[in-house]
């Protein structure tokens, strides 16, 4: 062979983001609007002076576009430092503004971890967490729901608006008609959900991560609606409507406002777009690779997103498989987590937890990325299994 | 809920080990005793929790229930 000359052979095929779920590629707009606004907007907002003024601008334009795509009023939004702090200031807030009630928290078994950890802070303080059902597919159990929230001293519920682990998006409005009837503020986490679906109506508090949508790390929207007992569980801090202390990462918030505004118009595309591929993988995977377990809800699901677990296969050796491949995916398996346990969703669900393996699209994904996983997919599982002397059990 | 005289008629010591290696050392271990046996894992993996009883779902084994160890107890019906 000439010198110089490339063997194609040897070429690997260019990455393959698959963990959307994690975080999403940096919009373009994002990218775009983040380095105008380190230009224009690292002035604190709360002062005086004429730079100051401009970081102001550039603050409520951000506000107010964020607020425009999500339907709700500028004021009811703050930005948090990201959206595990707005996740803790909305259940940890929601329940501090409700004391009077009582110290009751009811939350589904499937909640992020955020939620979690913000719920056992609540319980080692001395409250109470009710934790609810769901069934195989990851749905919410609604009459166990409703049952916990007519409870005494309910003071607040919190309902993941669709699973970030399985995709199974939960009966948001009923679960909310039923906190509705006895008075209980509804709490949702729309990290899955907010660029990519609409937001279900009925919630008192609702946050979200914009890093999720294409918008830069280090953002979180925390929204608290007007006439919402909530009072802040930090230290006083006057910004953001003393929702959320500390100066905020501007030029990140301005990249954030833009990105959602962008993947906001073309939402309902994507859906269709992105659905129809998470079909053909349910479908291929279910098919092509044997003792499979595709979990989460079939049809009420996030359009991006697909979960399943691969029997006898080592969920930490698949993920580095997949990577040497090229494939970036995430995993509910216990050896892939810091603590080794295995995911509380897919223990909550009662299925499969290892070899487990999560794809979550973006909108740059093709269907070019998608048929080549799928091609490899099968290949890489059998090899593990061989290597591990599994193949026929 | 365990075997019906609580004993079962195998042990599988797991401990220490991690998912899905329980669950392995169970398809191996099943198949090779007669209709009706009860294997009982030990497995401290919390994973084990999980994964057993969808194990037998998925092969249509019947899972008998938590025994002490912490262990499962899974009776081969086919």
């Amino acid at each position: 062979m000439p010198a110089g000359a490339i063997a194609w052979a040897d070429v690997t095929a260019s990455p393959v983001y698959l963990d959307a779920a994690t975080a999403a590629p940096l919009h373009p707009v994002a990218r775009q609007a983040l380095l105008a606004a380190l230009d224009d907007g690292w002035a604190d907002p709360d002062r005086l002076y004429s730079q100051s003024r401009r970081a102001r601008q550039l603050l409520d334009a951000a506000r107010e576009a964020t607020a425009d795509t999500l339907g709700v009023r500028p004021d009811e939004l703050s930005f948090t430092a990201s959206g595990t702090t707005a996740a803790h200031a909305a259940v940890l807030g929601g329940l501090r503004g409700r004391r009077r009630a009582g110290r009751v928290l009811v939350h589904s078994a499937i909640e992020h971890s955020a939620v979690l950890y913000a719920a056992e802070q609540h319980v080692a303080d001395g409250g109470t967490a009710v934790e609810v059902p769901v069934d195989r597919l990851g749905r919410l159990d609604l009459d166990a729901w409703s049952t916990a929230v007519s409870g005494a001293q309910v003071a607040s519920a919190a309902l993941i608006a669709a699973s970030h682990e399985v995709g199974t998006v939960q009966p948001v409005e009923a679960a909310a008609a039923a906190c509705a009837r006895i008075g209980v503020p509804l709490y949702v986490d729309a990290a899955q959900v907010v660029g990519r679906l609409p937001v279900p109506p009925g919630w008192s508090v609702l946050t979200a991560s914009a890093r999720k949508w294409g918008g830069p790390p280090g953002v979180g929207l925390l929204v608290v609606r007007k006439g919402t007992r909530w009072e802040s569980p930090w230290p006083t801090d006057e910004r953001e409507s003393g929702r959320t202390p500390g100066t905020l990462n501007l030029p990140a918030v301005v990249a954030a406002a833009a990105s959602l505004r962008a993947v906001a118009t073309d939402a309902a595309a994507q859906a269709t777009r992105l659905a129809a591929l998470v079909d053909r993988i349910r479908a291929r995977v279910a098919a092509e690779v044997p003792d499979v377990e595709v979990v989460g809800d079939p049809e009420h699901r996030l359009p991006h997103l697909v979960t399943f677990s691969c029997l006898y296969v080592d969920g930490e050796a698949l993920l580095h498989a997949l990577d040497r491949r090229g494939f970036a995916v995430s995993s509910g398996s216990s050896c892939t987590s810091s603590t080794l346990r295995p995911s509380h969703v897919l223990e909550a669900m009662g299925v499969l937890s290892h070899g487990n393996v999560r794809v979550s699209l973006h909108a740059g994904n093709t269907e070019a990325d998608v048929e080549r996983f799928l091609t490899e997919l099968p290949g890489i599982v059998a090899d593990l299994r061989e290597q591990a002397g599994v193949v026929g059990l | 809920m365990s075997a019906p005289d609580g004993q079962p008629d195998v042990v599988l010591d797991c401990l220490g080990q991690r998912c899905p290696l329980p669950v392995i050392a169970l398809a191996r271990r099943l198949p090779e005793l007669p209709v009706g046996a009860v294997v009982r894992v030990l497995a401290d993996d919390p994973a084990a929790a999980v994964d057993i009883p969808a194990w037998c779902r998925m092969r249509q084994q019947e899972f008998l229930g938590n025994a002490p160890g912490p262990g499962y107890d899974v009776r081969r019906t086919h």
